[in-house]
């Protein structure tokens, strides 16, 4: 125990978690903390321009490495500026430690200035937070904290700390030292429930593995162990948004993703499956579709570390809780020392009968005239940048949904997307967090514009720290996804979903600093996204798109997954009275 | 392209209304919640079920263990038994709690209510509302010369029932401390 005061205890608690960057905005009740930061140089602070995309950097370090991001910011509207981010990372199983100010003890509930209820607003869009009332306790809550963020369904977790504590000196116990968390999540699966599993691998005439985020969450061993497992088998593999990547997009028995825009093949199989097999998945509402006909005729596993997942929407016939990696290790082991049994003759007409639903070319489109296609645009920048060390993080809406759809993921922890939240400006800041984390990597985030606008002011960021993020949008002035809805659900009246004065976005990335290019026409546009790729430094890159492309396939909602509708041709009346009240 | 044609009542089809392919039978459950006694607790919990949409009909919390900082949350709550399954599983989750029993599935338990009433009237009415608190058990604990308070315990149901027989009788002001619930047996 060495004596320090509140405020050098956190930066000494951030090294010896091995923490490297830290994104944050200084403010009133955070300066004790910023000073020490001022005089140390291991750990690196990034200056953001938003306390939301403070969060957003954060999650995107995190998924891009597994290691939890860290957001400083100051009490009052730098918390609830972090609100958002908080919640993307809970919803998306995120692990983050946001560090807040506060007033100090001794002026909280006098309604000082900056003072906000900070542990009390976040209590629900944070897996845990504290009020940190002593410096005594301080290290210890933020080695808890780091465990608490870390283990079992990671998540974001908050330390509010008041100023007075910061300023006054106390004792520091290092992350050894400090008291044990009672907090310590099932890691191995039930055996029962795992031989069962087996069991049911080795009768299945029509399976199929359903993965998700908790794959990529649970570390690279998961998805190693999950390709070995899916190529053993031959089962084919479907992925949820969260999932891309777990199993490489060019395996042999990929469907690509599943769910309201996932692929024809994917959905069709998770329909007719006889048995579905879930690796940390939720099944999600954009997954499941209308909930009575899911999957009807399908025995159902799923493997989750968070027994409140499992049951929760759709009943599950062999539950397993426990981490991904630990199960599948131990399903794999079963399944070898009981002979490598599958149905071979019906899982073959299975994949033949899926091979058949591939050949729908449900992501078909073709580029004609002097309009560049989204899809065409997305196609490329795919074409052009696959196999390179590359990293792709996203806004929210129709250029999300094509990039998930068109982009191949080869490899876990290369994909940022805000899925439960679906949070648009999620996209710039993240990137800009990958960036830190993978300084020579190729870091694109496919954006629509007015999502990237939520967060635009981040180009200052990108300029002042050298950060070579390509912004690529998909401008079609419009909030694209909302005008698809409102043409197939509110009779085509466009309620508010363009935009009338949409900024020139080379002279704004100019403005900052960074390089600015726009596209507009289709035979341009390999050479422009080759500038992109080129230039060392941020760029915006304004790519002119068709204004009124929708995004197909798509389920409406209300409907079940063979239900899909798949292009223009067949989408009057798609969503029904009920179908319109969801979202 | 369809017009916006919602029927009547189907607005409460939100996603949150998925469930419905399961048993809709709501089942009454006593909960025992057992957690590290530190600010927000209580808040963490209350929040769990607002939050989500679960019931509370009744909830009881205090230290019960000083040194070790351990309260217990008493929650009978309702719903149907997926949902029951699913605010177990929720409660599991939170950092803070140590252990989530439900005491209307693990075997038989003991359920007592403490609640004060106060009965104000005079003549025929007066006497009746003593005669019938003796029959219940009720001691009273403050009395004027036209009013009695008495304290009763005892299941949430006898005390429902005495409340009952009360009104007619003078009824004016109830507290109530809702269900403090231990297994029966040995542990």
């Amino acid at each position: 125990m060495t004596a320090m005061t509140g405020a050098k205890m956190v930066v000494q608690a951030l090294k010896d978690q091995g923490v490297e960057v830290v994104f944050g905005y200084p403010g009133g009740a955070v300066l004790p903390i910023y000073d020490e930061i001022f005089q140390q140089n291991e750990i690196r602070h990034i200056l953001v321009r938003h306390e939301q995309a403070a969060v957003h950097a954060a999650e995107g370090y995190a998924r891009s490495t597994g290691r939890p991001g860290v957001v400083l910011v100051t009490s009052g509207p730098g918390a609830t500026n972090a609100v958002t981010g908080l919640t993307d990372a809970l919803m998306d199983s995120i692990p983050i430690v946001v560090l807040t100010g506060q007033v100090p003890t001794f002026m909280i509930g006098t309604d000082a200035f900056q003072e906000a209820d900070t542990v009390g607003i976040t209590r629900p869009c944070t897996k845990h937070n504290w009020l940190v009332s002593d410096t005594d306790s301080l290290s210890d809550v933020l080695h808890q904290a780091f465990h608490v963020a870390r283990s079992g369904r990671p998540g974001p977790v908050l330390v509010d700390i008041p100023k007075d504590v910061q300023f006054a000196s106390g004792s520091y116990v290092a992350p050894q030292a400090a008291k044990t968390s009672h907090y310590q999540p099932r890691r191995k699966g039930d055996p029962d429930r795992i031989a069962e599993l087996v069991a049911a691998i080795e009768a299945a005439e029509r399976p199929i593995f359903y993965t998700g985020g908790g794959v990529i969450n649970s570390g690279p061993a998961a998805s190693q162990l999950l390709r070995e497992l899916v190529d053993a088998t031959g089962i084919p593999v479907t992925s949820t948004l969260m999932g891309l990547g777990a199993y490489p997009g060019s395996g042999p028995n990929w469907l690509g993703m599943l769910g309201m825009h996932g692929l024809y093949e994917a959905n069709l199989a998770m329909h007719d499956c006889d048995l579905m097999i879930n690796i940390g998945a939720r099944f999600d509402d954009r997954i499941t579709g209308r909930i009575q006909d899911f999957s009807p005729n399908s025995r159902k596993a799923h493997i989750d570390i968070d027994p409140s997942s499992i049951n929760k929407v759709i009943r599950v016939d062999i539950p397993i809780v426990g981490d991904v990696a630990h199960v599948l290790e131990d399903v794999l082991r079963v399944w070898k020392s009981r002979g490598r049994r599958t149905e071979r003759d019906a899982l073959a007409k299975w994949r033949a009968r899926i091979d058949e639903w591939r050949r729908v070319d449900c992501l078909a489109f073709r580029q004609e005239g002097p309009t560049i296609k989204p899809q065409y645009a997305v196609a490329r920048l795919e074409a052009l940048t696959k196999g390179r060390d590359r990293y792709i993080c996203t806004e929210v809406g129709q250029h999300q949904m094509w990039a998930a759809q068109y982009i191949r993921f080869e490899e876990p922890n290369r994909w940022m997307t805000s899925g439960g939240l679906g949070t648009m400006g999620y996209g710039f800041p993240s990137s800009i967090g990958v960036q830190m984390a993978h300084p020579d990597a190729l870091v694109i985030n496919v954006a629509g514009e007015a999502s990237w606008l939520m967060n635009m002011q981040e180009l200052g960021t990108a300029t002042q720290y050298r950060l070579p993020v390509k912004q690529f949008i998909l401008n079609n002035e419009r909030l694209g996804m909302v005008r698809q809805w409102q043409q197939l659900l509110h009779g085509e009246r466009y309620s508010h979903s363009w935009s009338e004065s949409l900024p020139d976005f080379v002279k704004l990335a100019e403005a900052f600093g960074a390089k600015g290019i726009q596209c507009k026409d289709p035979a341009d546009l390999d050479d422009a996204i080759m500038e992109m790729i080129k230039h060392d430094g941020p760029v915006v890159f304004d790519c002119l798109v068709e204004k009124h492309e929708n995004c197909f396939p798509m389920i409406p909602s209300g409907e079940p997954h063979n239900k899909m509708i798949l292009g223009d041709a067949s989408t009057s009346d798609a969503i029904g009275a009920k179908g319109a009240v969801l979202v | 392209m369809s017009a916006l044609k919602i029927e009547q009542g189907t607005s409460k089809h939100s996603a949150y209304d998925l469930r419905s392919n399961y048993a809709d039978v709501n089942e009454r459950h006593t909960l025992a919640v057992v957690v590290e006694n530190e600010p927000g607790v209580l808040a963490r919990v209350v929040g769990l079920f607002s939050g989500r949409g679960y019931n509370i009909e009744s909830l009881t919390v205090a230290e019960i263990d000083h040194q070790g900082h351990r309260s217990r949350i008493t929650i009978v709550t309702s719903g149907t038994p997926q949902i029951i399954e699913q605010i177990k599983a929720q409660l599991g989750r939170i950092v803070v709690v140590h252990d989530v029993h439900d005491l209307t599935v693990e075997g038989p338990s003991v359920e007592r209510e403490l609640a004060l009433f106060k009965v104000t009237g005079e003549g025929e009415k007066r006497v009746e509302a003593l005669r019938l608190a003796d029959i219940f058990r009720a001691n009273v604990v403050d009395s004027t010369l036209k009013s009695f308070t008495f304290e009763i315990t005892g299941t949430p149901e006898k005390i429902d029932a005495f409340a009952d027989l009360m009104r007619p009788l003078g009824l004016q002001e109830v507290a109530r401390t809702g269900v403090a619930a231990l297994a029966r047996g040995p542990l």
